[in-house]
């Protein structure tokens, strides 16, 4: 499996050459990839159903505890087989939607990369592992939104889903780490079976805290719900795949994964309902503000997420059963819904419900799929969500805390999302035929396919509840619950959700007549909406412009000379502090010198001090050159023949450089005043002589135990090699290397950015950039 | 820079380029035992084609080397990337360096052998991008109408 999911990165990178071959049917194949994964995951459905959980291993840094490891059981399993069902059905559908997009190729990149670092998501029991896969989906979805980069609304609202999400990611990121310290451990299953021991431990409060802000941000909960409405910039099938079906329920499913080891205590009760029950109503509320069907169903897909928020609050055996079935019934509609709205997008040329009607009969396949999943939204039997929605309601009369707020909220809640269904299908499909922009008729089977499955799916178990007793049995027990009876039936009796869900119809299907006017009376109340947290979001955004603005003028001015004071003043600083007060100043070496090295010596401070003094430039740096190779003599005078050979290289390269810039270079001219020079004169000396003091108190004693000890005993043995250097760079230290060759190439890559556009410029090609560049040529004349 | 060399120059970069990029390969292939390496070995033939250029000019560079260096720095990244992936293959962490004996030569093959060679490229890739892009902007500068040659 986990090949599996590193291999679909190398499929994902392959698309453009697949694209070669395959032309428009590309999206068809690369549907296999999911499709095969969801073939697997039922393969193993014996050994989830049984209870079993199903650990693959795999070690990935033994050192820090970091595995690859995948664990699969009943939760992981339900969300896995979405992420690939629906996956395959969104590139099958994308192969219509975004025929003959030129972009078409980026597209599946970037959608197949997300479909498998969702996976991992779901499947890693490392929380490092998690994270990293945590981290790749809001990248990706951040490509995703943006995929029309050249719409500012696309990429502000992708920038925006971005920083809502990383920055809930880094407070994920504190929280895994303290929830690793709390339970020691950073395996998944081993931490959710030390649930006492974290609720009781010291740091469970500010753990909780971390965990949720990355939960919440990601699953657009209340105050974070504003950037899914602005993802809806991304093209259809993106919205039906993340911002509905799997990545913003990213959250949620590790509010759930973590419910056995932190969940039940009054912190997360309370603040998991009242924040999913007030993200329910927003959501819904704040739908009836748009005519536009994908802001329609964002909204509606925020009060969804809501609504399993407050379920894994209330947190009873009935609460997760209710979880399971309403994520299930949430996946299907809101993804066939999706899709239908893509659809008529595509097919009539507009976005706005009050610009469509009487469509079903132009439309009539399209107008049954929105139809059935349309009622499911709504709650309605004999649909799945009528189940979820009675199974929702049952368990919120068993809030612990509020009940009564908690029951008005989420009834609040229904009868608002059944209008909101109610407009997204009778409004487009019902009443007076008018004219779109394009004349609509219904698209090929191929489009009409994963919608069409999703809506099947949701009536065959709305139908037949029992089908998913199993299913729902074992997503429970991965919650912890493994003793929760589980018999889901459409039918429960005359009772209270009943007549709460009877009362949800006459309301919103009233709501739904007064929709006209309630809009009306919204535009008013708009400013006030306005006001709402995602001014914050604005204001916090423009604030960091202003201080980034600041701290540029001050800090980065442009002139290296200042760069180069600060990183020194600093450096002194921290250094100095920690050598000062861990060891003292005071070494006692004796230092026994022999008359080479003391003239090697002689002649490094010489080069240093006339390069300072020279008034001519070939002058200077033929004097850093005397520097240079009697650093290159220290080298070999100490045996480390690599070191010298790399410094006599490096010296030499330095001088094809300098050829090769020097003569482009103004006059040498003193450019600073005497004060400015003697300051520079005291950064100068305190850094030497901080360096000269840290070298002293390296050699006056043992104080730390040698790492070279260790290099030189196994270079040969575990290395396979002699020359202690290069074994340590490319083997036991090969990911330092790996790193500074990736430094390297930027650097390479920077040099050649920079010459590139500076031509440009002196072609009066790009005459914006010039400023920027003043101050770095004011610095030489 | 065009063709500003002498005649001893030229003569003697053609001569020495061969030379110099043997024995960049001699210190590549031996630097898991003896000084040398991937950098010392990159650096050493970054700088034979550095006098290759100021001696034949940069077109004639250009023509020898058929790729662009900016492309050497990815192939050198890659190398360097796929070096980490046997050791997974064995079962074992990323980057556990595997040793492979190649039978005929007896010679020692191995991931930090393929890494070694990712850093090579990245070193000479990465110097020459910015010699030929110093090189580049200077004919820009000198011969407006010329500066495309390369891009």
């Amino acid at each position: 499996m986990q090949t599996a999911v590193l291999g679909g990165f190398v499929a994902a990178a392959m698309v453009p050459l697949l694209h070669r071959w395959f032309g428009s049917r590309t999206p068809l194949v690369m549907a296999l990839l999911p499709a095969s994964l969801a073939v697997w995951l039922i393969s193993q459905w014996p050994v989830i159903a049984s209870g079993d959980v199903l650990l693959l291993e795999q070690a990935w840094v033994p050192g820090l505890d970091i595995t690859l490891t995948f664990m699969i059981d009943g939760l992981a399993w339900l969300f896995a087989m979405l992420i690939t069902v629906i996956g395959a059905l969104v590139l099958v559908y994308s192969r219509e939607y975004l025929h003959g997009h030129r972009d078409l190729p980026r597209f599946l990149v970037v959608i197949t990369a997300f479909m498998m670092s969702m996976l991992g998501l779901v499947l890693a029991d490392n929380l490092v592992t998690l994270f990293v896969f945590w981290e790749l989906t809001s990248i990706t979805s951040y490509l995703l939104i943006g995929f029309n980069h050249t719409d500012s609304a696309a990429r502000k609202a992708a920038l925006q889903g971005l920083l809502v999400t990383v920055g809930g990611g880094l407070a994920l990121l504190a929280g895994f780490v303290l929830l690793a310290l709390a339970g020691d451990s950073w395996s998944l299953h081993e931490l959710v079976q030390r649930g006492d021991v974290l609720r009781g431990h010291d740091l469970y409060t500010p753990l909780l805290i971390c965990v949720l802000l990355g939960a919440f941000t990601k699953s657009a909960q209340f105050p974070f719900h504003f950037w899914l409405p602005n993802a809806m910039a991304a093209p259809t099938p993106v919205s039906a795949y993340l911002h509905s079906a799997t990545m913003v329920k990213a959250g949620v499913y590790l509010l759930a994964r973590l419910h056995p080891a932190l969940g039940g205590t009054d912190g997360w009760v309370i603040t998991l309902s009242l924040v999913g029950a007030v993200t329910m109503v927003t959501g819904a509320f704040l739908a009836m503000q748009h005519t536009n069907v994908k802001k329609l169903l964002a909204y509606s897909t925020v009060m969804g997420l809501g609504t399993l928020t407050m379920l894994l609050g209330i947190g009873t055996e009935k609460a997760l059963v209710a979880f399971a079935v309403f994520l299930l019934a949430h996946s299907l509609y809101k993804g066939a819904l999706f899709m239908v709205a893509g659809i008529l997008d595509h097919e009539t040329g507009t976005k706005d419900v009050t610009a469509m009607g009487g469509l079903r009969h132009l439309m009539p396949a399209t107008a049954i799929v929105a139809g059935v999943a349309g009622l499911s939204l709504a709650g309605l039997p004999p649909l799945l969500g009528f189940v979820g929605k009675e199974l929702m309601l049952t368990s919120v009369l068993e809030a612990p805390f509020w009940r009564l707020l908690i029951l008005l909220l989420a009834f609040t809640a229904a009868f608002l999302t059944l209008a909101v269904a109610a407009i997204i299908v009778l409004r487009p499909f019902f009443g007076q035929r008018q004219d779109t922009p394009q004349p609509p008729h219904d698209p090929s089977r191929v489009m009409l396919a994963g919608p069409g499955l999703l809506a099947a799916l949701s009536l065959l178990f709305g139908l037949v509840p029992g089908l998913l007793d199993p299913v729902v049995g074992a997503v429970v027990t991965g919650m912890g619950a493994p003793e929760a009876k589980v018999h889901l039936a459409l039918w429960h009796g005359f009772n209270l959700p009943l007549a709460l869900s009877f009362a949800s119809l006459v309301l919103g299907l009233t709501i739904y007549r007064l929709w006209d006017r309630l809009r009306a009376g919204l535009t008013r109340l708009a400013p006030l909406i306005r006001c709402g947290p995602e001014a914050g979001y604005d204001a916090l955004m423009a604030g960091l412009v202003i201080l980034a603005d600041g701290q540029t003028r001050f800090l980065q001015n442009g002139y290296i000379r200042n760069y180069l004071v600060m990183t020194l003043l600093v450096l002194v600083g921290l250094v100095g502090h920690a050598l000062f007060f861990r060891h003292g100043l005071a070494p006692d070496v004796t230092l026994s010198v022999y008359f080479h090295e003391a003239v090697t010596a002689g002649l490094m401070i010489a080069g240093a001090v006339a390069a300072c003094v020279m008034r001519s430039r070939l002058a200077a740096v033929a004097a850093l050159g005397v520097m240079g190779f009697s650093i290159a003599l220290t080298f070999v005078l100490f045996s480390a023949p690599d070191l010298a050979i790399t410094q006599l290289l490096v010296e030499t390269l330095t001088v094809i450089l300098l050829v090769l810039v020097l003569f482009r270079l103004p006059r040498f001219a003193t450019l600073s005043t005497p004060t400015e020079r003697l300051r520079d004169l005291v950064v100068a000396s305190l850094t030497g002589g901080l360096i000269t003091l840290l070298m002293l108190a390296v050699l006056s004693g043992e104080r730390l135990p040698r790492i070279s000890d260790y290099m030189v005993a196994n270079s040969q043995p575990l290395g396979h090699g002699h020359n202690i250097v290069n074994v340590i760079l490319v083997d036991f230290r090969a990911l330092d290397t790996l790193g500074e060759m990736f430094v390297l190439a930027l650097a390479a890559i920077g040099v050649f950015a920079m010459l590139r556009f500076h031509a440009a410029l002196g072609e009066g090609v790009d005459r914006d950039g010039r400023r920027n560049l003043a101050p770095t040529e004011d610095d030489h004349g | 820079m065009g063709r500003s060399g002498t005649l001893i120059l030229n003569a003697a970069a053609r001569l020495l380029l061969p030379l110099q990029l043997l024995f960049s390969v001699f210190l590549l292939l031996r630097g898991h035992d003896e000084p040398g390496g991937g950098f010392i070995a990159g650096l050493v033939a970054s700088g034979a084609f550095a006098l290759y250029l100021f001696s034949q000019g940069r077109h004639a560079l250009g023509e020898m080397l058929k790729v662009s260096p900016r492309d050497l720095i990815g192939m050198g990244l890659l190398l360097g990337v796929i070096s980490t992936l046997p050791g997974w293959w064995a079962g074992e962490p990323f980057f556990t360096a595997q040793w492979w004996t190649i039978p005929v030569i007896d010679f020692k093959a191995s991931t930090p052998l393929i890494f070694d060679i990712g850093v090579y490229l990245v070193v000479v890739g990465s110097v020459l991008t910015a010699i030929t892009a110093l090189v580049d902007t200077d004919q820009a500068e000198h011969d407006p109408t010329d500066h495309d040659q390369t891009h």
